[in-house]
């Protein structure tokens, strides 16, 4: 008898975790999207370092940042993934939707701020939850994006 | 006090350098936040607390490395860096770097 409600929350965690994962996530990307296309104006650049300073009047560091975590579905195909190895698709568009909302985050400020560009502009990762997977199973990452606004 | 991640300030000479400064800062995260995010690792998305509670870390250290440069009689820090790691169960180290200058 345990087994099987334990068997039933299993099946309803990973049913409600698709679903309301699937949901929030096209939600994000949609937002995501809009935000882009709004915020395309602005060129974002990768360089800047070891190379002639650009010309402008002021520069500012801006910093954008983002802890997201995977849903209970996503955990559960990722760990029967890591199975038989290959890609995991399911932490991919994590990580992607991650760093898309860290990059925009920065320039949304810079550009409050009446920034032209944002060069040399860098991202880190870090994950949060306990990669060995006890610590209630929280897969969560943190993603930030930094770089020096010019006007 | 100017802060940017490129090797000098635009449309300005670097006077002086002042070297490396630096500053960190470790945070735990607490019980109440790590439970609300148990529910909210069910349906995924943007942990919230989380992501204040390691803004608000990051912003310690860049004020820390800062106030180091202003003891030294800096009026900018260029060549910024961020770094994360996570040192103990629970726990992460939030760490800013950069090299205090003074600038005219």
């Amino acid at each position: 008898m345990a087994d099987l409600i334990g068997l039933i929350v299993f099946i309803g965690l990973l049913v409600l975790g698709y679903c309301a994962g699937t949901y929030f996530e096209r939600k994000h990307y949609r937002e995501i999207q809009v935000r882009e296309r709004k915020t395309k104006h602005i060129p974002l650049i990768t360089f800047g370092a070891k190379q002639p300073l650009p010309p402008a009047a002021a520069a500012q560091l801006f910093v954008g940042s983002v802890v997201v975590s995977a849903d209970y579905f996503k955990i559960v195909t990722a760990s029967l993934r890591n199975l038989i190895g290959g890609r995991v698709v399911a932490y991919e568009s994590l990580l992607d939707r991650g760093r898309r909302e860290a990059l925009l985050r920065m320039k949304e400020q810079a550009i409050r701020w009446g920034a032209t560009q944002v060069v040399n502009v860098r991202l880190e990762t870090a994950s949060i939850g306990n990669p060995t997977g006890d610590n209630n199973g929280l897969v969560a990452i943190e993603v930030v994006a930094y770089g020096t606004g010019l006007r | 006090m100017i802060l940017t991640t490129l090797e000098g300030v635009p449309g300005k000479t670097i006077a002086e350098h002042y070297g490396l400064v630096q500053g960190s800062t470790i945070r735990a995260k607490n019980i109440g936040k790590d439970i609300l995010a148990g529910f909210k690792n069910i349906i995924g998305g943007e942990l919230k607390a989380y992501t204040e509670l390691l803004h608000e870390a990051r912003q310690e250290a860049l004020d820390r490395m800062v106030r180091q440069a202003e003891l030294q009689g800096a009026n900018a820090v260029i060549n910024i860096r961020f770094a994360t790691s996570s040192v103990a169960q629970g726990a992460a180290e939030l760490f800013a770097y950069g090299t205090a200058v003074r600038v005219q």
